[in-house]
């Protein structure tokens, strides 16, 4: 148990850095949304359902979609 | 100098929070009422979702504060894309592909039922009105994505919106005169828990949300959707 948690932990603070240095806006967003997808799982293992539920629906798909709709918009990559 | 004074300022306000952190006893509990939820929620909203029992029973009052900040926030995001010149609509754009168009056939009546299902069964089951709701938008999005041509009635997902917000606080108003005359007190009989017509006002208010917050978060979308090709 401890063991998938850290896991999901290192995981999820892998793809946070990821999403800090990616110069590509879109690879930036996926792994932001990886962030949220392990912490909606980590919400579940945590014992929390109604929080992962959020999270997964409203991080993982929605905050994500909002921002692949922005960056179409706007530019792909940083200067 | 100004580094001095900036060290300065730090310094006080790390003492400062060092302070006023340092008489706290971490993991100890403080307070009561989270002991007496888990005991008496059941009991005094009918509901077994004590999270849901908190959320719509004990602090409705702060749901409905919640509700009206996520109408804001939508209202703010439409204004500004109108104003940004929108309603162009979306010509030009490129047809989904096969598997996308097909999946979303079969699974966008499939994700609306299980939405209705989170929030017409927050009162029994994990999640609730803006789960469900959530849920409900990301099927919009699908549809948007699939077939980038189609839009949903704005008229439509306007009156569903403006309907479930009034329905709210009409219960709410209700509660005032009849039941316990407070503002959103649970006028309706309990019935038996673990049963879905039980806890009173508790689904009638989840499902008012569930429909304001799917109708709202797919008007976000679709108003950001609108001349994106």
């Amino acid at each position: 148990m401890i063991i998938v948690v850290s896991l999901l932990v290192l995981a999820m603070l892998a793809a946070a850095v990821a999403a800090l240095v990616y110069r590509d806006l879109l690879s930036a967003v996926i792994a932001s949304c990886l962030v949220s997808l392990l912490a909606s799982i980590l919400f579940l293992f945590l014992q929390a359902p109604d929080v992962a539920m959020a999270e997964a629906s409203i991080g993982a798909a929605l905050v994500t979609a909002i921002f692949v709709i922005t960056i179409r918009r706007t530019k792909r990559y940083e200067e | 100098m100004r580094l001095a004074v900036g060290l300065i300022l730090l310094a006080v306000i790390g003492v400062g929070i060092a302070v006023s952190l340092g008489g706290i006893p971490f993991g100890a509990p403080k307070t009561v009422i989270g002991d007496h939820y888990v005991d008496s929620a059941r009991d005094d909203t009918g509901a077994t979702n004590v999270v849901t029992s908190v959320v719509v029973g004990y602090r409705a009052f702060d749901t409905l504060g919640e509700v009206t900040v996520l109408f804001v926030a939508a209202l703010g995001l439409g204004a500004v894309l109108a104003a940004a010149g929108g309603g162009g609509g979306r010509s030009g754009v490129e047809p989904a592909s096969l598997i996308l168009r097909v999946g979303n056939a079969f699974l966008f009546p499939l994700i609306l039922l299980f939405g209705a299902y989170i929030f017409s069964h927050g009162h029994l089951t994990p999640g609730g009105g803006f789960q469900g709701g959530a849920i409900i938008a990301s099927a919009f999005l699908l549809v948007y994505l699939s077939s980038p041509g189609k839009r949903i009635s704005a008229t439509r997902a306007r009156a569903t919106e403006s309907l479930s917000g009034l329905v709210f606080v009409v219960v709410g108003l209700l509660g005032l005169t009849l039941g316990a005359h407070n503002f959103l007190a649970n006028f309706l009989p309990k019935g038996v828990p673990n049963t879905l017509f039980s806890a009173g006002i508790i689904p009638v208010v989840y499902c008012a949300i569930g429909l304001k917050v799917g109708s709202e978060l797919a008007g976000v979308v679709d108003g950001l959707m609108e001349e994106t090709g």
